[in-house]
């Protein structure tokens, strides 16, 4: 037992393995607590549906907070492109390719303008894209007046619908096999790519990295680029999936998307982080309000249980990097 | 006379009203070790950015191997073979030492995917050859963080005979070091020499410059205001010569 608490790999992924202790603890929880419903498929199908729209963008905002920044204006960037991609779709009658792709460019010019702020005109991340998140969201509201956009006929039985959010053998939802595949992708960039290595370099030190040669700049710039891409495309797949745009389309996804990162282990102080740890998060996070509901709890519980377990868990990992230090 | 390496003229750089550098002009030759001495505030540490190109100077010439040159970014300096070791100040601490080494000059392949095998391997040469670590405890995936300060200096002396550069920047290579990690880095400075690699060296210690560089540029208030060979200047009369200047307002030493 000791030997296998001291060895290399159990050293170097405290953060992993705390965060899938946890994860397995609270689904032992759903399963003896809920039996009945956690022997059945449908709620894991559920779970499988819904949280790659949010997943998607805690993968992608775990890029931004390793480099010590915060975006907070996502929510409102879905809102934006959801709205552009159902505009689009609905005036060319269905044409795909131009709506995706002015979609995610706006996505990612959203992304450019707060990279933009932060590192050009210096304003603090979390006072930029608070602004954004108003800004974005308000368009949305001028444009749209406040009514909804149907895109069942543009969209409905596509191969964009199936390939987006059909259920492969009539089970397992599309979105959830991008949702896989994005954070395998990821995790790879995260960890092997050149930019994942300035990401970690720039929010450890930004004054050493580019002592080291690595322009900071520009790294924080793709950073937030990067989210507003990811961020437009959780977008589309949830269009895709409601067949529907409404106004208020992001805003609630917020505090479930960064209570994911966090959950997972990656330090707010920049620096370290682990996507893995992000995509247990968005497993913990995403299935708490079925979980507890199921275990027969009320929904008011939902919001304190989250709470509860939002603080244990970077409790834990405020405790290991002390110990370390 | 030995070929000259690095020749600036008339260098200025201000930072909004502030007059950082005024007038600078200084040589390094091939093979010789500068130093250049001079209060917080003299401007040593941005003239050493000039030309390691983290800043850019407002006006003034950069010749370097005889060519008129711009220094755009530090990746554009480390390519005309100048490297600076900022002592562990240019180190990141939570990540590991090999991706220290090889941070913002990555062996990746065309996608620019890291290739993780080489620098570890590339890691562990460095670790050996240039800076001779036998401590088991230290590995090439230990984090920067726990090692002492002489470790540190001693990665960040590795890495730059490593990409086997012309000109070694210093930036107060001793401070915070032991007497014993001091002496290794004093002799890491004269062994530049024989590979006839040139540096420029700061330091605040009169004698460990004295004992290290070939000749000494005096900066006061971002002005070259003195500059002696060492054969011109005993230790004593360097130091007695900064306490004159001192006193007569002209120069400002840390005692």
């Amino acid at each position: 037992m000791n030997n296998i608490l001291n060895s290399y790999f159990v050293k170097t992924h405290k953060l992993e393995i705390s965060i899938t202790i946890i994860g397995i603890v609270l689904f032992l929880i759903y399963f003896f607590g809920a039996t009945h419903v956690f022997t059945r498929f449908p709620i894991y199908r559920a779970f499988m549906q819904s949280m790659p729209f949010f997943g998607i963008i805690a993968i992608s905002a775990t890029f931004v907070v390793t480099l010590g920044e915060i975006d907070l204006s996502f929510p409102s960037i879905v809102g934006i492109t959801s709205l552009t991609f159902g505009m689009l779709l609905t005036s060319t009658d269905g044409n795909f390719y131009i709506a995706f792709i002015l979609a995610t460019s706006l996505g990612m010019f959203a992304g450019l303008i707060n990279g933009l702020l932060v590192t050009k005109i210096g304003i603090p991340s979390i006072v930029a894209t608070i602004g954004t998140l108003f800004f974005w969201r308000g368009l949305v509201n001028v444009i749209s007046q406040g009514s909804g956009i149907a895109i069942v006929e543009e969209a409905d039985g596509t191969w964009q619908h199936a390939m987006f959010v059909q259920k492969l053998f009539g089970k397992i939802p599309a979105q959830f096999i991008w949702f896989i595949v994005l954070t395998a992708l990821m995790q790879w960039v995260y960890r092997y790519h050149k930019f994942g290595n300035h990401i970690h370099f720039v929010g450890d030190n930004k004054a050493s990295a580019q002592m080291m040669g690595i322009n900071v700049d520009r790294v924080k710039i793709i950073a937030f680029v990067q989210l507003g891409f990811f961020s437009a495309l959780a977008g589309i797949f949830t269009m895709y999936e409601m067949l529907y745009f409404w106004p208020t389309q992001g805003s609630g996804l917020m505090l479930t998307t960064l209570a994911a990162v966090f959950v997972g282990g990656t330090s707010v102080f920049g620096g370290k982080g682990t996507i893995f740890g992000t995509f247990i998060g968005v497993l913990i996070i995403g299935s708490l309000e079925s979980g507890i509901v199921a275990l027969g709890l009320s929904g008011f519980y939902v919001q304190f249980i989250n709470g509860l377990m939002i603080t244990a868990a970077v409790t834990i990992y405020a405790l290991i990097q002390r110990k370390k230090s | 006379m030995a070929e000259e390496l690095l020749r600036l003229e008339k260098i200025y750089k201000n930072f909004g009203n502030v007059k950082v550098l005024k007038d600078v002009n200084m040589n390094i030759k091939k093979g010789e070790v500068v130093a250049l001495i001079g209060d917080n505030g003299a401007g040593k540490s941005t003239l050493i950015k000039v030309i390691t190109g983290v800043h850019r100077p407002n006006s003034g010439k950069i010749i370097f191997k005889d060519k008129e040159v711009t220094i755009k970014s530090v990746s554009q300096s480390r390519e005309m073979g100048i490297e600076a070791v900022y002592q562990e100040r240019a180190l990141c601490d939570q990540q590991e030492l090999y991706r220290n080494i090889f941070a913002g000059r990555e062996i990746t392949n065309f996608f620019g995917f890291l290739n993780i095998k080489k620098q570890r391997k590339e890691a562990e040469k460095i670790l050996r050859d240039y800076i001779g670590f036998t401590s088991k405890a230290i590995t090439v995936d230990s984090p920067i963080m726990g090692l002492s300060g002489g470790e540190k200096q001693g990665v960040a002396f590795g890495r730059s005979l490593y990409f086997n550069s012309d000109l070694i920047v210093l930036d107060e290579p001793t401070m915070g070091l032991s007497i014993q990690e001091t002496e290794k880095v004093l002799n890491f400075v004269r062994g530049l020499k024989n590979e006839n690699k040139s540096a420029i060296f700061i330091d605040h210690n009169i004698i460990h410059v004295y004992g290290a560089a070939d000749r000494f540029v005096i900066l006061d208030r971002g002005e070259v205001v003195g500059e002696f060979n060492k054969d011109e200047i005993s230790r004593e009369e360097l130091v007695q010569k900064m306490i004159e200047l001192h006193e007569s307002g002209k120069i400002e030493i840390e005692a």
